[in-house]
């Protein structure tokens, strides 16, 4: 210790420094992750444009085309639309998180006495925040060519909770390819592949007893299908699922919690470990 | 009383998927000193920084921040240090002053203190005008000493910087140096990391030569340039005329004495500075006239090439990505 400086000179004081709690971590990254889209609202095309330009497409495109006993299709289709536009939050998360990663967001602020989680929970959030956005708007374009809900506030509001959770869920799957993948374009591409067989080989866009039978089971049983039919159902959009129909379209509103559930327990662990290996190289 | 270390690396290693990245690395720094990591692109100085900034986990070995572990107290760590990467990590679509806030917020300082020291920080960086705009719209040397202003928000007493003037212009380059030089003056103490043998010659008082994961080399500037060869006496004359006497004179004091006619320059090993007031001292009593006399040490290009055999490169590779973990190797 020869060479040591004995009398460094005195440093200026520090401010006193008080590690935010995982909350407040998170709402500020939530802040930050809302400011980005304030500052290029184009980064809500994704909910907003394209999602009315698919309701407006299905409902008069294929409409008239798309039989459904007992309701009318644009009743149909904007639950089943819904639920897509939440299964993409799980895109925009995890295009959301790599970019974060990538231009070194994450490592600024892990060097800072935070708790770590709060770049995922403030992510999540901020994505989930981001689809309500587009709920919304496809809302006020139902309402618009015809859409309602029927069936009362409490029911309505089941609805809207059981999305919010499905979508709470597939933010995992997001975070775990977000965390895989090193380039945003990767992300994107690799996403829009899974998500669309995903959102439409479902009941979504069409009913699912026209389907082969080897189809129309995968369908049945796709975890999509089964939020869908619990909003059509909440809301009163279309009839009950056919005797014939698989049993989570028979339980559509137990099936999607436990749908929703099941997909968090898979994906939570797979996306924290995925997101902590990143993180220590 | 000794005053602990300000940064002690303590064997530290990483490996990505079989490539040693870091392959056993230790040194330390004191209180207030300034250290530069010196080395060519992928020799490891970013790996290095990222571990004893509690980025990225060491394999194995570790450090300590301040007197704090990396591994048992990173969140100490974290409260104690400063970090500007190599990648400007400004948000770019935040302005200059919303990046504070964020970072302070993240901090738990006061909102008060926060917009102090921004007013303070923004005046110091000559940010001042630019304090709210988007950082997109800043130029290379403004996000570079806004990403400066963001690491000091807390006033850390050390500062991690990993190649803080890469890609910089030179007239930037100076300016970011004169500020480094400000802050150890008022008692930070600096870790750099830097391929530019110019930077840490410049701003360095310890040295550390990493190649290939591995320290070749420490120590100051002056004796890495010692280590790579003798240092030598340039004298040069007034008159050529005087050429052969003024060489046979040398003679006397170093044997090999080189003559160049056309620039009167005579070039002779030497020791050291004794060996060169006693060459000066001759030339004092011959009454030759001189117009520069003094004493030339290798060049760190020199001390670099003596001791890896291949020279530092001295601009980053062309389009090379700049991302946080291109140092070493790509995990």
């Amino acid at each position: 210790m020869t060479t040591v400086r004995t009398t460094p000179p005195a440093l200026a004081e520090r401010p006193p420094i008080h590690p935010p709690t995982l909350v407040r971590a998170s709402m500020t990254i939530v802040w930050r992750n809302l400011l980005h889209i304030r500052r290029m609202p184009e980064m809500l095309l994704d909910v907003t444009v394209q999602s009315v330009m698919f309701v407006l497409l299905f409902a008069y495109v294929f409409g008239g085309a798309i039989a459904v006993e007992g309701s009318n299709y644009r009743e149909f289709l904007l639950p089943g639309i819904m639920v897509q536009t939440m299964v993409f939050s799980s895109a925009i998360v995890a295009m959301g998180l790599t970019s974060d990663l990538q231009k070194g967001f994450v490592d600024r602020f892990k060097s800072l006495p935070v708790p770590r989680p709060a770049v995922l929970v403030g992510r999540s959030i901020s994505s989930l925040i981001h689809s309500s956005i587009g709920i919304a708007v496809m809302g006020v374009t139902g309402l618009l060519i015809g859409w309602r809900v029927r069936n009362g506030v409490v029911d309505g509001v089941l609805g809207f909770l059981l999305l919010l959770l499905f979508g709470f869920a597939v933010i995992w799957l997001g975070i775990w390819v977000g965390s895989l993948m090193r380039t945003v374009e990767a992300v994107q591409g690799f996403m829009f592949t899974v998500m669309f067989p995903l959102t439409f080989v479902a009941n979504t866009f069409a009913p699912t007893e026209s389907m082969p039978s080897w189809l129309r089971a995968v369908a049945e049983w796709n975890p999509v299908s089964a939020v869908t039919q619990a909003c059509r159902e909440l809301w009163g959009n279309g009839p009950a699922a056919g005797p014939d129909a698989a049993w989570p379209l028979q339980h559509p509103i137990v099936s999607s919690i436990g749908w929703s559930i099941i997909l968090a327990a898979l994906f939570a662990p797979l996306a924290v470990s995925a997101f902590r290996r990143r993180s220590r190289d | 009383m000794n005053v602990p270390p300000a940064v002690e690396a303590i064997d530290l290693v990483k490996h990505f998927d079989g490539t040693k990245a870091v392959d056993g690395v230790s040194f330390v720094v004191p209180q207030g000193s300034v250290l530069g990591l010196l080395g060519p692109n992928g020799a490891g100085k970013t790996t290095l920084v990222r571990m004893l900034t509690t980025l990225s986990v060491p394999t194995s070995g570790t450090g300590r921040v301040a007197g704090f572990d990396i591994l048992e107290q990173p969140n100490e760590v974290r409260r104690s240090l400063g970090l500007t990467g190599q990648a400007a990590t400004v948000d770019e679509i935040l302005t200059g002053r919303e990046n504070l806030k964020l970072i302070g917020s993240l901090y738990g300082l006061p909102k008060r203190y926060i917009a102090e020291a921004t007013e303070r920080l923004f005046a110091r960086f000559d940010l001042v005008d630019a304090a709210d705009r988007m950082a997109k719209t800043y130029s290379g040397g403004m996000r570079r000493r806004l990403d400066l202003a963001v690491s000091l928000l807390a006033t850390p007493p050390i500062l991690f910087l990993d190649e803080p003037t890469t890609g910089l212009d030179p007239q930037s380059r100076s300016g970011l140096w004169e500020v480094l030089r400000e802050l150890v003056t008022e008692g930070t103490t600096l870790v750099l990391t830097t391929q530019y043998l110019e930077e840490a010659d410049h701003l360095a008082d310890e040295i550390v030569v990493v190649d290939k994961g591995r320290v070749i080399a420490a120590g100051t500037p002056t004796q890495l340039k010692d280590r790579a060869g003798q240092a030598s006496v340039v004298v040069t004359l007034t008159h050529a005329a005087d050429l052969d006497q003024a060489a046979e004179l040398m003679r006397a004091h170093s044997p090999e004495v080189h003559v160049e006619l056309g620039s009167r320059r005579l070039t002779g090993q030497a020791g050291g500075l004794g060996d060169m007031t006693r060459i000066a001292s001759v030339f004092e009593t011959s009454g030759i006239e001189l117009d520069d006399l003094g004493l030339a040490r290798p060049s760190l290009d020199d001390v670099f090439l003596h001791l890896t055999g291949h020279r530092a490169e001295s601009e980053p590779r062309a389009g090379a990505d700049n991302g946080p973990t291109t140092e070493g190797a790509t995990p």
